[in-house]
């Protein structure tokens, strides 16, 4: 099988060769329409993510919290739910079953419904998360910020948040990495994104391949970039002789 | 990553290996099992009833060929199923996993690159779905509407033409397969589903209030529908092509095809209710295995 690198060049409309792979008036190439699918690759990724880390630590905080019984159990039953139910099936039911149920919901862009399904579920993992680094702490920490005076909010925000967050950054990574690899399903309800690009483009041109071999290394790429950012983000807030400096050798 | 590639490399260049082992005859004939690839939901075309079984009006001409594939082979064949889908039939035939494809797959000249077709058997019209109460008629009336159809078919690529060439400004959202898409315009998240006509019609019938919905508006192209086969094996494609012509003299291929598109099938006993159109009539009359080309050419 010979490779064809240049179906990237074509257009999408008559699959012309472009000259530099940028078409003019109007139509696109497949290269121009790979790069506009990573975009909204990117884009959920990044705006589910924050959902899923504000929340997440929202969700993780209350699951710990020393005199909120009510607020614990809420928070237990928020993460078992979305933990439970598989990603595909949540975003199902966002996009076709929540709007049939909540007419409001109707208006509601495909987009901003596909973020909420992809952050809601990570949410839950990264409250998980946010709640073990909290109990991994030594209870002294939190008499400390007692005997300090502070309130509970007050202990969270200067004593328990900044160390648990540390703690916690090795996992976060990874499940920051499997987001944006999750953020694939979103093809399922029309988001024009990398997955869709793939399915649609081999389907068009018949180099499936070649551009399963590109799509593939966007994915990597991406993947590997938010790995080095959290690894330069650990780096530069450790604490020296302080767990990750600690005598484990690394993680 | 170089691993990778080198990986994909050997992959790829086993695949020619295989391809070029292709005299489907002599294999069946070695091995006693043929490989048939089936849809999964390719309307009235190939589809399956559950618990493995396939059924449909391209599986059931599959069926007469496997018959006189086995009379040539001189021995009982074991059949064995694979479904297939848009993504993989194609790899699948040009390694030799599937041997014969019995979905409803396009005829076009990139594809005769990589596989053979037998004659057409069926010529799909692409037209236009929508909800009997929505008052639309034609494909200009779809002005800042969203259009849905399915992710990895051909009607993508036909609607961003007609788009560009006609000036009609619509949104495209995209299915996961044709439920999915059928779905989206049940929920009145689109306001149109383009597709085949008879995955269409197919869809209709088995909703739940069929009479909610109707085919509307121009033909926006039409597609030979062949079943395909595996490149350079003439004296397999000669034995496809004279099973199905021979069906096509006597007449017959119009009898299985109204067992499959006008009569109630299985499961739910419900109808297709698709007459043979005149394009597929003609394609019986004058057997060939022209692809998609050169029938937008008239």
């Amino acid at each position: 099988m010979a490779w064809d690198w240049q179906v990237f060049c074509r257009n999408t409309t008559e699959g012309t060769i472009e000259p530099g792979c940028w078409a003019k008036g109007g139509d696109i190439t497949y290269l121009e329409w790979m790069v506009h699918a990573w975009g909204w690759t990117l884009s959920v990724a990044v705006c589910a993510w924050v959902v899923a880390v504000v929340v997440g630590a929202l969700v993780g905080t209350a699951r710990t919290l020393p005199n909120s019984p009510w607020l614990v159990r809420l928070a237990n039953a928020w993460v078992e739910l979305f933990r439970n139910i598989p990603i595909l099936v949540q975003l199902f039911i966002w996009y076709f079953v929540v709007p049939k149920l909540f007419p409001l919901f109707q208006q509601v862009p495909g987009f901003l419904l596909v973020v909420f399904a992809l952050g809601f579920f990570t949410s839950a993992r990264i409250a998980e998360q946010v709640r073990a680094g909290v109990q991994a702490l030594p209870r002294g920490q939190r008499y400390a910020g007692m005997a300090m005076g502070f309130t509970t909010a007050q202990t969270y925000r200067y004593v328990i948040l900044p160390m648990a967050f540390r703690i916690i950054l090795p996992p976060l990574t990874s499940e920051s990495m499997n987001l944006l690899k999750n953020s694939s399903v979103a093809f399922a309800v029309s988001i024009a994104e990398l997955t869709m690009f793939a399915m649609q483009a081999q389907e068009e041109t018949s180099r499936g391949i070649e551009v399963y071999l590109a799509v593939t290394a966007l994915y990597a790429l991406s993947a590997f970039t938010v790995n080095r950012v959290f690894a330069f983000i650990e780096k530069k807030v450790q604490i020296p002789g302080f767990i990750v400096a600690g005598g484990t050798g690394g993680h | 990553m170089k691993k990778v590639l080198l990986a994909v490399a050997v992959a790829a260049a086993t695949g020619t290996v295989f391809a070029q082992a292709n005299d489907t005859i002599a294999k069946v004939k070695a091995s006693g099992v043929v490989t048939m690839g089936v849809r999964d939901s390719s309307g009235a075309l190939s589809y399956t009833l559950g618990d493995g079984k396939y059924a449909g009006f391209h599986y059931e001409l599959c069926q007469r060929i496997i018959a006189n594939l086995e009379k040539s082979a001189g021995k009982k064949l074991e059949v064995k199923y694979l479904p297939v889908t848009s993504q993989n039939r194609i790899p699948l035939v040009q390694n030799g996993t599937v041997d014969i494809e019995c979905g409803s797959t396009t005829n076009n000249a990139t594809r005769q690159k990589d596989v053979a077709f037998a004659v057409t058997t069926y010529v799909e019209e692409v037209r236009i779905a929508v909800k009997a109460a929505s008052g639309i008629n034609s494909l200009a009336q779809l002005n800042g509407k969203n259009v849905a159809t399915t992710t990895g078919t051909t009607s993508v690529q036909l609607l961003r033409k007609h788009e560009r060439a006609a000036n009609v400004d619509f949104k495209e959202v995209f299915g996961k397969d044709h439920a999915d898409s059928f779905l989206m315009l049940e929920s009145g998240r689109a306001d149109a589903f383009v597709m085949d006509g008879q995955i269409l019609a197919g869809n209709i019938a088995t909703a739940k209030n069929p009479a909610d919905y109707k085919i509307v508006g121009e033909t926006i192209s039409v597609e030979p529908i062949a079943i395909m086969l595996r490149k350079d094996d003439p004296a397999f494609k000669k034995l496809a092509d004279d099973t199905l012509k021979d069906l096509m003299k006597s007449g017959e291929i119009a009898k299985i095809y109204d067992k499959w598109f006008v009569q109630p099938i299985p499961p739910k006993n419900t109808k297709v209710g698709l007459p043979a159109s005149e394009a597929t009539k003609s394609a019986w009359n004058n057997p060939n295995d022209k692809p998609v080309e050169e029938y937008l050419k008239k």
